[in-house]
């Protein structure tokens, strides 16, 4: 059996300029933030982000890491708006798919299910019909004759997901309430990597909770890395939820061209231990 | 204590639901939310609440049923039960709303949300607005990035219903004519004038009348059970 427990630096040096990576998660929710502080931390650059997006876009944005962006929102949940994201859009500065949040889970379910284009309503009649000058629509041919879109798979060359459990053959969990739509990911992706707060043996998968917590099987995971605290800021429910006062730091810092620099040096300029023993100084000092 | 501008927009959010019956409801915001929570009190027993998480709730907050986002998306939204009231940086005349960016979409002026689930919500089941604010700003004769779908842009397709548009001035509909925006009615203390005043394109103000007050056991409900701390003052001032 296969060990396939790497660590988050080793998996980001497994990208490539230029891939097409989806990150799993909805906003600020169960984001690889681990993984996506490694990117930051690494030479790859010209991405094609495919995300429910949150602060891993507003992130990656910072670092000038996306060249495109395939989305459907990008928000923090309890802040509206990701002030990175905002400003690199407001500048012109990356290219943009705006989806639906439907028409990109449709379009994923394609690529997972290995079909050219899926049909569905959503996206007719709106802009992202005026704005994606690719996407055709398909008639019915049955009696109803109705004008579907046609949304064309979204295939991804990496996906990148955090999980509560995985044992280190590549079986991974959820506890929390939502899957989100990282099997869609993982399956619509050549790679998956999944990062986790811990990895435990296999039988006690099904001791922390139902089979269906069970999100993907090993044959869909291609390297498990150990990263408590490996979504921090965003949630990772049940474990923990999101760190609201560092997430308003983050907005704040990253709303100002001044003090971003230091939010930067401070907590991303080096290895996840250093950036883990500084959220905990940051909360020792607002104590 | 006779009702606030709050205690009659929140009966008018309410009112977005009567006759919904067991479907779900979606409201995103404060003023949806307790009017969905009021509706359910009072005269739609039936309504299956989400929490905006994975949860469908009942009124007290007990869990009754499992509704994650791809469930939402992949059945809840193209399966049509459901009510969805948003809200809209910009809306038009014939209904079409944008909650993406202002500006040209390649270089907005102001980044938004992004289009979100409005573009399905729109053409999958009834779809309401709540705006806290009425003004020219908002009620535009052209939205900039169409996310939600209006009427003109939605003609022949099967599920479209975009119900109602209430704000913190008034509920307006789309019978007017060719389903143009129309007032239906406006709060106690706002007059036609003042709502055509705040709106950028002509309105149809053919049949007018006032938004109705909150019953008693309303105003009991709103101060006493649904939002006790009166949170909805605060998004509309009197």
């Amino acid at each position: 059996m296969p060990d396939k427990r790497t660590t988050p630096d080793e998996i980001v040096a497994e990208l490539r300029d230029g891939m097409t990576v989806g990150i799993g998660g909805w906003g600020s929710r169960r984001k690889p933030m681990a993984l996506v502080r490694a990117l930051l931390r690494s030479p790859v650059k010209d991405l094609t982000v495919v995300s429910y997006g949150g602060p891993d876009v507003g992130l990656l944005a910072s670092a000038g890491k996306i060249r495109r962006l395939v989305f459907g929102f990008v928000t923090l949940d309890s802040i509206p708006f990701d002030p990175w994201f905002n400003r690199v859009r407001e500048q012109g500065a990356i290219e943009v798919t705006e989806y639906d949040e439907g028409v990109f889970g449709t379009a994923l379910s394609a690529a997972a299910q290995r079909l050219p284009f899926l049909p569905t309503r959503a996206g007719l009649g709106s802009a992202v019909l005026d704005l994606n000058r690719h996407l055709r629509t398909v008639r019915s041919p049955y009696d109803d004759g109705e004008e579907l879109l046609a949304v064309p798979a979204l295939k991804l060359d990496a996906a990148l997901i955090h999980l509560n459990r995985a044992d280190a053959r590549g079986n991974a969990q959820y506890l929390g309430p939502d899957p989100y739509f990282d099997e869609l990911f993982a399956l619509a992706a050549e790679r998956t990597f999944v990062s986790v707060e811990k990895v435990v043996e296999t039988a006690e998968l099904t001791e922390a909770g139902p089979v269906q917590s069970l999100l993907l099987n090993r044959s869909s995971v291609d390297g498990v890395a150990e990263t408590p605290k490996g979504a921090h800021f965003t949630t990772a429910a049940p474990d923990y939820g999101r760190d609201e006062a560092f997430q308003r730091h983050y907005a704040e810092s990253a709303k100002d061209p001044d003090k971003w620099p230091a939010f930067a040096d401070r907590f991303l300029s080096g290895d996840e231990r250093r950036y883990q023993d500084e959220v905990a100084k940051f909360h020792e000092e607002a104590a | 204590m006779s009702p606030t501008r709050a205690d009659v927009a929140a009966v008018a959010c309410a009112e977005l639901f009567r006759g919904d019956g067991e479907i779900v409801v979606s409201p995103m915001g404060l003023l949806p939310s307790i009017g969905a929570r009021l509706a359910r009190l009072t005269f739609e027993p039936d309504l299956l609440l989400s929490n905006g998480e994975a949860y469908l709730v009942d009124t007290d907050g007990v869990i009754e049923g499992w509704q994650p986002f791809r469930k939402v998306l992949d059945t809840v939204v193209p399966h049509g039960k459901r009510h969805v009231v948003m809200g809209a940086n910009q809306i038009g005349r014939h209904g079409d709303q944008n909650i993406s960016a202002i500006g040209e979409h390649s270089r907005p002026v102001k980044q938004l949300l992004g289009v979100r689930g409005g573009p399905g919500n729109t053409v999958n089941h009834r779809t309401s607005y709540w705006v806290p604010r009425h003004g020219k700003r908002v009620f535009v004769s052209e939205v900039d990035i169409v996310s939600g779908v209006g009427y003109q842009r939605a003609k022949g397709f099967p599920y479209h219903d975009v119900h109602r548009v209430v704000t913190n001035l008034a509920v307006l509909d789309f019978g007017g004519p060719d389903h143009t925006m129309r007032l239906v009615s406006t709060h106690p203390g706002v007059s036609v004038d003042e709502v055509c005043a705040n709106t950028s394109f002509e309105l149809d103000t053919s049949a007018v009348t006032e938004t109705r007050l909150p019953t008693d056991e309303e105003l009991r409900l709103l101060r006493e059970v649904v939002d006790p701390n009166g949170h909805r003052e605060r998004e509309v001032p009197s």
